[in-house]
């Protein structure tokens, strides 16, 4: 049999040797995309000739010459445009990661209330997903900005929230936490919670392994991290920050911290918006655990408890994370929309730095070339997460 | 909890109700089973078959009527409920394995959980079960992987290894092809000698015919007749009972 199976593939005339064909499709599908990129390359080049320039990043390395009003790291307009760009990735990466963790926060709970059997919580679930999924982002970002967060009353009326939240039109002042003399140490302090609960969670896993029953890990490595940044904060002689509450002097608020109303607006618009594809796919996750799945467990003696976190959660998780991979890249790229708002995120930034320099296909390749890399890096993460829990078919 | 002698019975059913909203699905079935008993149930499509078998370790809920299974009464009372599951076990037409469970760890999971009881004696418990199915080399598989008659080997032996006392069948052998019935069957048959308590909902009469110690057909909600094979197959009494015999030994 063996021998027969080898002398008969040995006959085979290459072209029509499958595997032949698979590695020959490859190699000129490669071909054609260096052929097409070469061609590409070349027109941008000599187009760029006619106009005297060559491509160069060399502006990254000039003074930018810009202010920018919302920053988290130290900058001045006499800095280079490399330092701008900084800024500007990092506030869209903060915005973004604030809206994938509030916007999985409100979907998961728009999903699961669809599936109330309470009419009313179902139904006003449903109406807020039909809505929201049928606004364009952009409009809705733009009523959110022109429509709510800059037609608040001024600083002088603002709307107090307890006794030192207060929003206005100039944004949302809140309490803020100042250094003292040992907030180093209490870095290290938390550094060792790190540490601590990264053992428990390692330990717990071990446990689980050895008996076959999986404690609740995720829970306890919170625990133990909280459990000692509590400790710590009360052990310290000195609380390791003292409270800066905002207070209205003259024309503005002094001291807290003030959100913009342009990242408000902005976040508010990408959470709403994307936590109602969220909530879809929660909900689509959930129903495509079988009825029959949720009897058998009960069937078998286990509680409501377990069976949704040993049976219904880790199923529906394989059916929620690809496209909710997709949402929050999607959250990502659509943080771009910051533009027409005014938030000076990477697009807004990079519009800036190309009007001063002129130096369009740079800018717009070094954009490109960010947002891409961190799509790719969202995407590795959640691709290892999806292959750990993949199911297994025939 | 005393002993069971074998004569005493280990379910009673007294004139149990179900409705579905308006829909009156069980309409006052009176059954008593013995410890050991092998009960055969068939009837037509609709007839509240799956709806019977399924209150008795409450996946279905009745509203009217009395059910003791092996002296617990099921009531609105959580803990009775867990009791009377931790005694009762059941095979599904569609299998309902874990998809994302070995065979292995399906099979161990409840015990682990409900019983608590150490991986090395559930996994010992499982591989011993396997064994008894007839596939121990399955153990490292996925269901997906498995044929439909292997998944419901596997699904017996989960159901097994809670170390129960009565096994409840749902029509274990509609939703696979002929080749694989047999294997199933003969894996129930087993389970019937060993002395299992168990209620056969299923249309499989060479089955029924040489395992059940009695059969009760089931027809819009109600219990028609019921008595051993012998009765049911050579001399039914009821009109009903004989049409649909007719009906499902004609083929
Ligand atoms: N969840 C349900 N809601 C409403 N009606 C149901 C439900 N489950 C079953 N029924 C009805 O109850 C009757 C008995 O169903 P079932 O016990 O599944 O029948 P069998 O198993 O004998 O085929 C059928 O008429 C069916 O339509
Ligand atoms: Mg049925």
């Amino acid at each position: 049999m063996e021998k027969t199976h080898t002398t008969q593939q040995a006959t085979i005339p290459f072209w029509r040797d499958e595997r032949v064909l698979r590695v020959l499709g490859q190699i000129i599908f490669l071909i054609a995309v260096i052929v097409f990129g070469y061609y590409i390359y070349n027109n941008m080049i000599t187009a760029l000739a006619k106009q005297g320039m060559t491509p160069s990043f060399a502006f990254l390395n000039q003074t930018a010459g810009f202010d920018i009003g919302e920053r988290l790291i130290e900058y001045e307009r006499a800095d280079f445009n490399k330092r701008a760009v900084l800024v500007a990735v990092l506030n869209t990466v903060q915005v973004s990661i604030v809206g994938i963790i509030l916007s999985t926060i409100l979907g998961v709970f728009l999903g699961i209330a669809r599936l109330s059997t309470n009419f009313l919580v179902a139904k006003l679930s449903s109406i807020y997903l039909e809505i929201l999924r049928n606004i364009p982002l952009l409009v809705l970002l733009i009523f959110w900005y022109t429509g709510i967060f800059i037609t608040l009353p001024r600083v002088k009326e603002a709307i107090s929230l307890g006794t030192s939240i207060f929003i206005s039109n100039r944004g949302m002042v809140i309490p803020w936490g100042i250094p003292t003399e040992t907030w180093r140490a209490y870095l290290i302090v938390l550094g060792v919670g790190i540490v601590l609960s990264a053992i428990v969670n390692w330990q717990l896993n071990l446990v689980g392994k050895r008996t076959g029953r999986p404690p609740l890990v995720t829970l306890w490595t919170i625990i133990t991290f909280l459990a000692v940044a509590i400790i710590g904060w009360i052990a310290l002689p000195q609380s390791p920050l003292t409270l800066d509450l905002p207070t209205l002097q003259g024309l503005n608020f002094k001291g807290g911290y003030t959100f913009s109303p342009e990242y408000l607006a902005l976040l508010s618009g990408l959470v709403i918006y994307t936590a109602a594809f969220v909530g879809e796919i929660v909900r689509a996750g959930i129903l495509s655990v079988s009825k029959g799945q949720i009897e058998a467990s009960r069937a078998l003696g286990l509680n409501a408890f377990q069976t949704l976190r040993l049976i219904v959660f880790p199923q529906a998780m394989r059916v929620i994370v690809p496209p909710l991979t997709s949402q929050y890249l999607n959250l990502t790229k659509n943080s771009s929309l910051a533009v027409a708002i005014g938030y000076p995120d990477l697009f807004a930034i990079a519009g800036t730095m190309h009007n001063q320099t002129g130096r369009s296909v740079e800018v717009i390749a070094l954009m490109m070339g960010i947002y891409l890399s961190t799509s790719l890096i969202t995407s590795v993460f959640m691709n290892f997460y999806n292959k750990k829990i993949k199911l297994v078919e025939r | 909890m005393s002993e069971n002698n074998n004569n005493d019975p280990i379910i009673v059913c007294q004139d149990v109700h179900k409705w579905y909203g308006q829909f009156h699905a069980l309409r006052g079935i009176d059954m008593e089973v013995r410890k050991g008993e092998v009960i055969v149930i068939f009837g037509p499509s609709g007839s509240g078959k799956s709806t019977f078998i399924r209150t008795i370790n409450r996946l279905e809920e009745h509203q009217s009527g009395q059910i003791v299974v092996d002296s617990i009464e099921l009531t609105h009372d959580v803990r009775n409920i867990e009791a009377i599951r931790k005694e009762t076990g059941m095979v599904f037409q569609q299998f309902n394995l874990f998809p994302h469970l070995t065979v292995l760890q399906n099979i161990t999971l409840a015990p682990l959980q409900v019983h608590k009881w150490k991986k090395e004696k559930a996994e010992e418990i499982a591989m011993q079960l396997l064994e008894r199915v007839g596939i121990p080399e399955q153990a490292e598989k996925f269901p997906g992987q498995l044929s439909g008659g292997q998944q419901q080997r596997v699904a017996i032996a989960r159901a097994l290894a809670m170390q129960l006392k009565i096994m409840l069948f749902d029509e274990p052998t509609s939703a696979l092809d002929p080749e694989m019935i047999k294997e199933v069957l003969d894996v129930m048959t087993e389970l019937a000698e060993s002395g299992m308590t168990m209620l056969v909902v299923t249309h499989e009469m060479g089955f029924a015919r040489s395992v059940a110690d009695r059969m009760f057909f089931f027809d819009e909600g109600q219990i028609v007749e019921s008595g051993s094979p012998e009765d049911i197959y050579n001399n039914p009494q009821e009109d009903r009972t004989k049409l649909f015999l007719s009906q499902i030994l004609q083929h």
